[in-house]
């Protein structure tokens, strides 16, 4: 096979792909330590299996939460500014239009959404990674609410009260580790997304001539 | 609370997914996600996935811990005020909840009871329940918020800390005030939440005398802070710039414990 440099093309520059890792870990982290937080006092009849959880004991796992979370909130702050400011938000993410989710739903069901131009996000991504960056928004804002009930009164009483917040902050974490779980099974079946988020570099798309 | 310091063995568990997920994979991204494993491997040893934390990991955890008292020590407002509630959503019946079972609350008697000073306080005299009982009382309707997740509303009424710390002479300046407690427990505190209006060394609960269950005859109640930071049975009562530490802060729970 010849390598043609030319036919790779730069899709994801370096510092998302920086912060796309170290969110990955943060998630894991937060996510197992979370769940054996939870463990301590559950709020819905059932528990999370000790093998999948973070930290061996409350105390442990509250130690590994109140850590992981400065790489969560400080790497996802500079995602967020280094976004917005260079535009990037607006130009992969923006607009998402109802017609044209419809359309690739529909698609992605029949096993036909198109990952041609790794650059493009269909509608269906473009949905899934704005909403997930919210749903971040909501669990940090949610922890805070049960992190400091009273100097974060406002943000709590926004949130409905103690704890009315702690079922935020769980409902948050499911559509988190749903998102995780999608995201992972459509790398298993589109691998080269996989090379592309750690290399920056995807194969440039067939010409539409050819 | 009930198994601490139980490690998991999960690499196990990981090494199967790692080549579950291999196996799906075409060859170029099987030989880059291989190559990735390995550091999934690393953060594995990391997170306490193996048998054993590496002490290198739980120094760094301690670390941050104490950053994080920092940070909230920071974050503290002494003008803000725990929410209060309406009598009527006082829990019942409020949960007992300590280091050990029900049935093993320490009887403590009243009449012979005394909680004593040390450190940094001028007069260091120690005060019967007759004498507390003659100071300007207050009472507060609060959430009692557990570390574990759980809450609670409990009504708790007694002497303001401050009234008590500037009446025994206690140097307010002083970094920390620690709790010794009747059960065997102990915790300790930052000064300006000591001296916070909702700060109450408690002696009834719900109206009536406090209970056994609930810390007999004096416990401090601190709505700004964290269930394990409300010490029952107070027997002693230092005023320190020296660390003083508590039963669970020494296991591992975040020392500020504020709210």
């Amino acid at each position: 096979m010849v390598k043609n440099k030319s036919s790779w093309i730069k899709v994801h520059p370096a510092l998302v792909r920086i912060c796309h890792w170290l969110n990955a870990i943060a998630i894991v982290l937060m996510v197992m330590s979370g769940w054996q937080i939870y463990n301590a006092s559950p709020i819905f009849p059932f528990s999370f299996p000790k093998s999948i959880t973070l930290g061996g004991w409350l105390g442990g796992a509250i130690q590994w939460h109140f850590a992981a979370m400065w790489i969560l909130v400080v790497n996802g702050l500079v995602y967020l500014v280094y976004n917005i400011v260079s535009g990037r938000l607006r130009g992969k993410f923006w607009p998402i239009r109802v017609r044209e989710l419809l359309h690739d739903i529909g698609q992605a069901l029949r096993g036909r959404l198109s990952h041609a131009d790794p650059r493009h996000y269909n509608a269906v991504q473009k949905l899934a990674y704005v909403g997930v960056m919210l749903v971040l928004v909501g669990v940090v804002a949610s922890g805070l609410a049960i992190w400091k009930p009273v100097q974060f009164q406002p943000l709590t009483n926004l949130l409905g009260g103690y704890d009315f917040a702690r079922v935020v902050h769980f409902a948050c974490m499911s559509l988190i580790v749903l998102f995780v779980v999608v995201h992972v099974v459509m790398v298993v079946l589109v691998p080269k997304t996989f090379i592309t988020i750690i290399t920056g570099r995807a194969k440039a798309p067939a010409p539409e001539a050819v | 609370m009930k198994s601490p310091f139980a490690k998991q063995v999960t690499a196990q568990a990981d090494r199967h997914l790692v080549r579950e997920v291999a196996k799906r994979l075409d060859a170029p991204a099987r030989r880059v996600f291989l190559k990735h494993s390995l550091s999934l491997g690393s953060l594995a040893l990391l997170t306490g996935c193996n048998a054993e934390t590496p002490e290198a990991v739980d120094k760094m955890l301690t670390r941050i811990s104490r950053f994080n008292d920092r940070v909230q020590w920071a974050l503290f407002n002494p003008n803000a005020l725990a929410p209060t509630y309406p009598d009527s959503m006082i829990t019942k019946p409020f949960p007992f909840n300590a280091y050990y079972d029900q049935d093993q609350v320490r009887e403590i008697d009243g009449s012979t009871w005394k909680l004593e000073l040390a450190g940094l306080v001028a007069d260091k005299r120690p005060w019967t329940l007759t004498d507390l009982a003659k100071l300007p009382q207050i009472a507060q309707t609060t959430r009692h918020i557990c570390v574990e997740g759980w809450s609670a509303i409990g009504k708790w009424g007694g002497i303001p800390f401050k009234t008590f710390l500037e009446k025994v002479g206690a140097d307010t300046t002083a970094k920390y005030v620690a709790f010794k407690c009747g059960d065997d427990y102990s915790t300790s505190i930052d000064m300006p939440t000591a001296l916070h209006p909702q700060t109450i060394m408690t002696l009834t609960f719900a109206d009536r005398t406090l209970p056994p269950d609930y810390g007999y005859p004096m416990k401090v109640r601190i709505p700004t802070k964290l269930g394990y930071k409300n010490p029952k049975h107070v027997m002693a009562i230092t005023v320190t710039n020296t660390y003083p530490g508590g039963y669970w802060e020494d296991q591992g729970y975040n020392w500020y414990g504020g709210s």
